[in-house]
């Protein structure tokens, strides 16, 4: 126990490794591969702190790429396009940033958005409700509907998979119930609800009020995550849900509240979706969830929490749109869009596995 | 062997923090059967016990991570429930578990101000929330630096980027930076290396200075010799003995730990 004994300072070393001393044992060189290892570990350490840096050299690669194969790619109408094209998705992705933070994962997030955006057109064209006030109680369903989520996850400690694989059951039957499985069309093309299709010319660029809504999103949620202590508690949640505890974090609200405004961000979305075809149908897409998913993943977000930033999503449905279009523009079979963006998540999760395994 | 439970340093004062007859099961095992303890104004109250002997479940239920089946708690002399650790800290009692308190992905910042993040002053804080991200690195590093830590110095590093004893300083960092009524250290030096350790030990002897209370567990027998005023020993959910390091030997304390020797009036 050492008692008044002063221990040699060699000894120390042999408890602690100092960094300095793994180096010291591998010190001997063994060829190209180890030649490499030192700015792979600065690369992963680089990619460690700026989490949204992968997924951006992914995108402007992709991109590259696909104006190198077709110089339509680029053409301002082009990107004009995926921008729209990407909106709702994009915009769905923000919730699931956020619950995906917390370690959660929200599956009925495409059934949610199309129950919301249901009720919007039922009571704007049915039941004549004035469209803001209708936007307004489709958004609070949203929220609704996200704390009955957030609820089951956080006070009856379900997992969310199976929490949201049910509502994602319930969701869609109430959006068929409520719509009978039609199609209602707006007549009205000054309706309210329509102003997220509302075309923006910036010069010869033109772009609709949807995408920025959609940037609006990012940029709020980038600042509440990063500037905000509901974003650093969010963090701390899905990184250790005991530390957080004990550090006086009321685990169960912050979770809870994730729900709520994944739930009001889905109700945008709806309006997002609304604007952009002018109809409401209750079977638009039965792959929003996973869409969303993907595009957080790809983002850099990791699925066991904690770990991921809101501009990493953006770029990440950004880049599952770039394949979408540059595939379609190169005239390769359809099918193989599927697949690359199969490779990609794997890639996206290979990766964060990698990045994880940092040391200083 | 001091073997009074009246104790002779303290007497005539009054304990910060209190517990009497405190009893914690975990289903049908007793973690604690009925154990009390008192820390006095500015001293080192060592707590010893074999393993299973209860030390961390006491340590929960003074604050506010568990709570006792049964048993009352006083601080500075009134009764109290801690509804919660965040309860704990507003009264001013910060704890180091030994399962680190620290989120490993969020930076070292972050992390010293977890739960209690500073706002910008104005309308920025007011309006926006906006957090004083600066001047919360610039106070931890400040902290960290008067702990003596030396090999920490970028607070925007993320914790899981650090070493195991680093680490464990950032946590020590943290309770020592925030404890303003008692400090609680529950084995905070198990995995720091040699160095870190005597830099913990020096400093919980400069909080002692200050007159912190502070219970600091270990099962480091000539640190305690050095640094407790008093030590108590846990057997089985219970308090033993309360021994005194200048009257009592190493010996006598490990055999009561260990149930070779009781108490009488146990």
């Amino acid at each position: 126990m050492g008692e008044g004994v002063t221990q040699p300072s060699h000894i120390s070393a042999i408890g602690v490794p100092e960094p300095l001393d793994a180096d010291a044992t591998e010190a001997a060189p063994q060829g190209w591969l180890f030649q490499l290892q030192r700015p792979l570990r600065s690369l992963q350490r680089l990619l460690h702190r700026h989490a949204a840096l992968g997924p951006l050299l992914v995108l402007v690669l992709s991109a590259a790429t696909f104006e190198l194969l077709n110089h339509r790619f680029l053409y301002l109408e082009d990107v004009s396009l995926m921008l729209q094209q990407v909106t709702v998705v994009g915009s769905l992705a923000v919730g699931q940033t956020l619950i995906m933070l917390t370690a959660g994962i929200d599956l009925s997030i495409g059934a949610l958005m199309i129950f919301v955006q249901m009720i919007m057109g039922e009571l704007a064209i049915n039941s004549g409700v004035p469209p803001f006030l209708a936007l307004v109680i489709g958004l609070g369903f949203g929220a609704l509907m996200g704390l009955a989520n957030g609820a089951l996850v956080a006070r009856v400690r379900l997992p969310p998979f199976i929490v949201t694989l049910g509502t994602l059951g319930i969701f869609t039957a109430l959006a068929l119930r409520l719509s009978g499985g039609a199609t209602l069309f707006f007549s009205n093309s000054t309706n309210m609800l329509l102003w997220t299709g509302t075309l923006v010319s910036l010069g010869s660029f033109n772009i609709t009020t949807g995408v920025f809504l959609m940037l609006g999103l990012y940029l709020l949620f980038w600042y509440l995550l990063t500037w905000t202590a509901w974003g650093k508690h969010i963090y701390a949640v899905g990184d250790d849900v005991e530390a957080s505890r004990l550090a006086g974090i009321r685990v169960r609200a912050v979770i809870t509240s994730v729900y709520v405004v994944a739930g009001v961000i889905y109700g945008l979305a709806a309006w997002v979706q609304i604007g952009r075809v002018g109809s409401v149908s209750p079977d638009i897409s039965t792959t929003l969830n996973l869409d969303s998913i993907t595009a957080v993943v790809i983002g850099g977000t990791s699925l066991f929490g904690g770990r991921g930033v809101m501009m990493g999503t953006l770029f990440g449905a950004l880049i599952v749109q770039v394949f979408n279009t540059g595939l379609e523009l190169s005239g390769v079979n359809a099918l193989y869009l599927p697949l690359a963006e199969g490779i990609l998540v794997i890639f996206a999760v290979t990766l964060d596995h990698w990045i994880r395994a940092v040391r200083h | 062997m001091s073997e009074t439970l009246a104790n002779a340093g303290s007497q005539g004062k009054m304990p910060v923090l209190r517990a009497k007859g405190i009893w914690k099961s975990y289903g049908r095992v007793a973690a604690l059967r009925g154990v009390d303890i008192e820390v006095y104004p500015g001293e080192v109250l060592g707590l010893v016990g074999d393993n299973g002997a209860g030390k961390s479940t006491l340590i929960k239920c003074l604050t506010g991570a568990e709570y006792p089946d049964s048993g009352t708690i006083s601080f500075e002399g009134e009764e109290v429930v801690f509804h919660g650790p965040l309860h704990a800290h507003q009264v001013g009692i910060e704890t180091v578990h030994q399962t680190l308190g620290v989120a490993p992905q969020l930076d070292i910042a972050s992390n010293l101000y977890l739960g209690r993040e500073i706002r910008k002053k104005g309308i920025l804080g007011a309006g926006l929330r906006m957090l004083d991200l600066s001047s919360m690195r610039r106070q931890a590093a400040q902290k960290v630096a008067d702990l003596g830590i030396i090999t920490i110095q970028d607070m925007t590093q993320a914790v899981e980027t650090l070493s195991g004893g680093q680490r464990q300083a950032v946590a020590v960092a943290r309770a020592a930076a925030f404890g303003s009524k008692v400090l609680i250290l529950d084995e905070p030096t198990a995995a720091l290396g040699v160095r870190e350790s005597g830099q913990v030990h020096k400093l919980i002897g400069a909080l002692r200075d200050r007159g912190l209370p502070i219970i600091f567990i270990s099962h480091n027998m000539p640190i305690l010799w050095e640094l407790a005023d008093r030590i108590q020993i846990l057997r089985l959910g219970r308090r033993v003995a309360v021994a005194t390091p200048g009257t009592s030997t190493m010996e006598e304390v490990v055999a009561l730990m260990t149930g070779a020797k009781t108490m009488q009036e146990e």
